[in-house]
């Protein structure tokens, strides 16, 4: 369901990802389509196997998907129509939106990932987003390291309307969470989001430091952080499941957020991260602008990658 | 924990009889565990498999050295081609007019402001006078402050635009850059997607109002297999000279370094290894072709071993394994000085992936060990060497006093040796072959599927 920011006519939030995923070519609805449409063999399935790969979605669970098609799809059938079912049945368990119950208040959402994914980003359209349904927002500018992260940050509390709570260069980010947390208790706000610094998960140092900041969320309040929430780069390839397992492994990422789905990327890594860690996927974006954000739909997102009847 | 050790090791120095020559046949294994490898490492499809056929049609029917076995030898061939590819000696920044212009391009995300930073330091230890910054992202939010700040950390010249038009920038920028006689004008560009056709032809007017000397892509390490797609289009639509890729201090095997190099022909000019401004190294292609690999350095074992083992008594063992005859103290000697040969175990073991430091002491057998118990059989006669079996409690007394050791240490040589000596009946054939296969399902299998 497309709950959102989505305030664009009829096409809505995902026809336009549709059109801008692979530009409108869904990538396997053009060539394809014609190919698959006499059911399934040998060639039809390594051509299917090669699309599985160039949209990054690994060796691994390409060869899982491509096994499963051999093994259950019945003569005649649709090729197209069989994969779908198959990238339906692994995503559709991981489409559950971000709820926020009454009780946490505030409810604490920690975004976190390797540098450039987009946290800066998704954090300000995440506030926006919250803002916009009559919450109250703070966001934590925890990211002390890199020069200017700061003020990018301020300038996307300014344009969501939310409290940024922030510190001197190279404070320490615990600390300025607690301040934003200490900040929200005291005003009463609604929701707490902390944007970090980038980082990748083979560093063991700052993997310590985001634990702390972890260690000290959860020290204010035991339900929190409420979501910890893995902002993952579309455009990036077999790493980006190296990065959901480390980070998971650590912290227990609760979300994902998909970036950067606007680009000619198509995003496969989703369905290896789907099989192997079957992680909620909560958001994705489709632009740097504040509206290029949307809640996760299974059913959209395949027909967006693969293709339906219609396209 | 001496099996595992020489199912590990052992094999590295117990080497089999040659196999004659490459064929579509004995390498069939080793070809889909390469394909996959470079498609887990994010290396484009269509580069796997030009790659690939390419490597097939060149090693068909070599001779393969007897040390190796023709699976190792095509892994060695596709190495070598990597190498290749990724081109020749490290190229430097080319300077080019006054002030020598570069310009960085890139998706969003890829790191071209602090590669921006980055290059303020290396480019000042070649040459002096000062280097300007100018960002002409105007887009993202605090993109030129951020930059400005790191122009203020690196003592670098920052350069204040009045204009909000990026090529207007750019121009303004040189303008002030020639006043100030700049040697160098670092220009940093907002991230954009290839497929954005109006970012692009701004990316093209900011080329031609500055001309710059290098026009860098640069590429995320984490890049997946559209990273061709959008360095094919930016290098059509600029004339770009040169790639940068970043992050590669992370653990992705960066294969789209690669692709990218094959499909653009750019040389891969530097790699960012980290945040802090200084963290920028020239680019090796032979330690890179490795890291696509996953391999660790197994190309440099083995090259190690076929270098540095006696290949008489490497034969003369495994000939008596292929007798099925037991192996004596002699032989097991021999072994051992391979081991200490090949640079200790330590040495080798630091060369292949998935092998954690520390690894070695946790077996508690170490080098220390090794050099023991060629002490050990060094302090024994002959007759006790070839027929461990007569070797009782006062010879073990006599041989440990010799060694300046205690009796225990002889029984666990006896012991050790009657393992590996069991150990090496069972494993009929194997070599480099069995460790490599070894090494990589250590990595965490996904070369296994
Ligand atoms: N095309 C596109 N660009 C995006 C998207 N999300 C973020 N970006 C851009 O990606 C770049 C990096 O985004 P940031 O939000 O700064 O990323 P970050 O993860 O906070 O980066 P660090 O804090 O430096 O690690 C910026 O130029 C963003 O405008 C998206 O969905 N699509
Ligand atoms: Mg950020």
């Amino acid at each position: 369901m497309l709950s959102g920011s989505t305030s664009e006519g009829d096409s809505g939030f995902f026809g336009r990802l549709r059109s801008r995923l692979n530009r409108g070519r869904a990538w396997l609805a053009g060539d394809l389509a014609g190919l698959f449409a006499g059911g399934i063999d040998a060639e039809t399935l390594e051509a299917l196997e090669t699309e599985l790969l160039l949209a990054d979605v690994g060796v691994e669970a390409t060869q899982a998907l491509v096994d499963a098609l051999q093994r259950s799809t019945k003569n005649g059938e649709d090729a197209v129509e069989a994969l779908r079912g198959k990238v339906l049945e692994l995503l559709d368990p991981l489409a559950r939106p971000l709820d926020i119950p009454n009780g946490a208040k505030p409810f604490v959402i920690l975004a976190v990932g390797v540098n450039g994914t987009g946290k800066t980003t998704t954090v300000g359209k995440l506030a926006h987003r919250f803002v916009a349904e009559g919450r109250s927002v703070v966001i934590a500018a925890a990211d002390t390291f890199r020069a200017a992260a700061v003020e990018q940050l301020a300038e996307w509390g300014r344009r969501a309307g939310a409290t940024v709570v922030s510190q001197a260069d190279r404070a320490d980010p615990a600390a300025v969470v607690h301040d934003a947390l200490a900040t929200a208790r005291a005003r009463g706000a609604d929701v707490v989001i902390a944007d970090t610094a980038g980082r990748l998960h083979s560093d063991a140092g700052l993997m310590d430091e985001l634990a702390k900041i972890h260690r000290v969320v959860s020290r204010f309040d035991t339900q929190a952080p409420h979501e910890t929430l893995l902002v993952l780069d579309a455009s990036q390839g077999q790493n980006a499941l190296v990065q959901a397992e480390r980070f998971n492994d650590r912290l227990g990422v609760t979300g994902l957020a998909i970036t950067k789905l606007d680009g000619t990327a198509r995003g496969g890594i989703v369905i290896a991260i789907a099989r192997r860690l079957a992680l909620p996927i909560r958001f994705v974006a489709i632009g740097e602008a504040i509206e290029d954000f949307a809640v996760f739909s299974a059913g959209e997102f395949t027909d967006a990658l693969i293709g339906d009847r219609a396209a | 924990m001496f099996e595992s050790l020489s199912e590990r090791l052992g094999h590295a120095v117990r080497q089999v009889t040659g196999r004659g020559r490459i064929t579509d046949d004995n390498v069939r294994d080793t070809v889909r565990q390469i394909r996959m490898a470079l498609l887990e490492a994010d290396v484009a499809l269509p580069v796997v498999r030009t790659l690939v056929e390419r490597v097939r049609e060149r090693a068909s029917g070599r001779e393969v050295a007897r040390s190796l076995n023709p699976g190792q030898v095509f892994v060695r061939i596709v190495h070598d081609e990597i190498v290749t590819i990724l081109g020749g000696d490290a190229q430097p920044i080319a300077a080019k007019g006054r002030p020598s212009v570069l310009m960085l391009v890139g998706l969003q995300g890829a790191g071209k402001t602090t590669t921006a930073g980055k290059l303020v330091p290396m480019l000042a230890r070649g040459s002096n006078g000062e280097i300007l910054l100018v960002s002409t992202d105007v887009y993202r939010p605090a993109a030129r402050e951020q930059l400005g700040r790191l122009a203020g950390q690196l003592g670098a010249g920052f350069f204040e635009p009045e204009r909000s038009d990026p090529a207007a920038i750019a121009a303004e920028a040189r303008a002030e850059a020639v006043r100030r006689g700049c040697r160098w004008l670092i220009l940093d560009t907002a991230g954009r997607l290839h497929i954005d056709e109006a970012l692009m032809a701004e990316a093209g007017s900011i080329h031609s109002a500055v001309e710059p000397a290098e026009t860098l892509f640069v590429l995320d390490a984490m890049a997946g297999q559209d990273a061709v797609n959008s360095a094919r289009a930016f290098n059509d639509a600029l004339p770009l000279t040169g790639v940068i890729l970043t992050k590669a201090d992370g653990d992705a095997r960066g294969g789209a370094a690669l692709s990218v190099r094959e499909v653009t022909g750019l040389p891969i000019k530097l790699l960012g290894t980290g945040e802090k401004l200084d963290a920028l190294e020239p680019f090796v292609p032979e330690r890179f072709a490795s890291r696509i690999l996953g391999m660790g350095d197994v190309i440099g074992l083995v090259e190690q071993v076929e270098s540095r083992v006696d290949r008489e008594s490497v034969e003369r063992v495994a000939r008596k394994v292929k007798r099925g005859r037991e192996l004596n103290l002699v032989d097991f000697r021999a072994q051992l000085e391979q081991l200490s040969n090949l640079g200790g175990l330590d040495s080798v073991l630091d060369k292949l992936p998935g092998i954690k430091p520390g690894a070695l002491a946790a077996t508690g057998f170490d080098d220390r060990v090794v050099r023991r118990q060629m002490a050990l059989i060094d302090s024994m006669t002959p007759r006790e060497r070839r027929y461990p079996a007569i070797i009782d409690g006062s010879r073990k007394r006599r041989i440990a006093a010799g060694a300046g050791l205690a009796v225990q240490d002889v029984s666990r040589l006896l012991k050790q040796h009657r393992r590996l000596a069991k150990a090496m009946k069972q494993a009929a054939r194997g070599g480099m072959e069995r460790m490599l296969a070894q090494a990589q399902r250590g990595r965490g299998g996904h070369w296994q599927r």
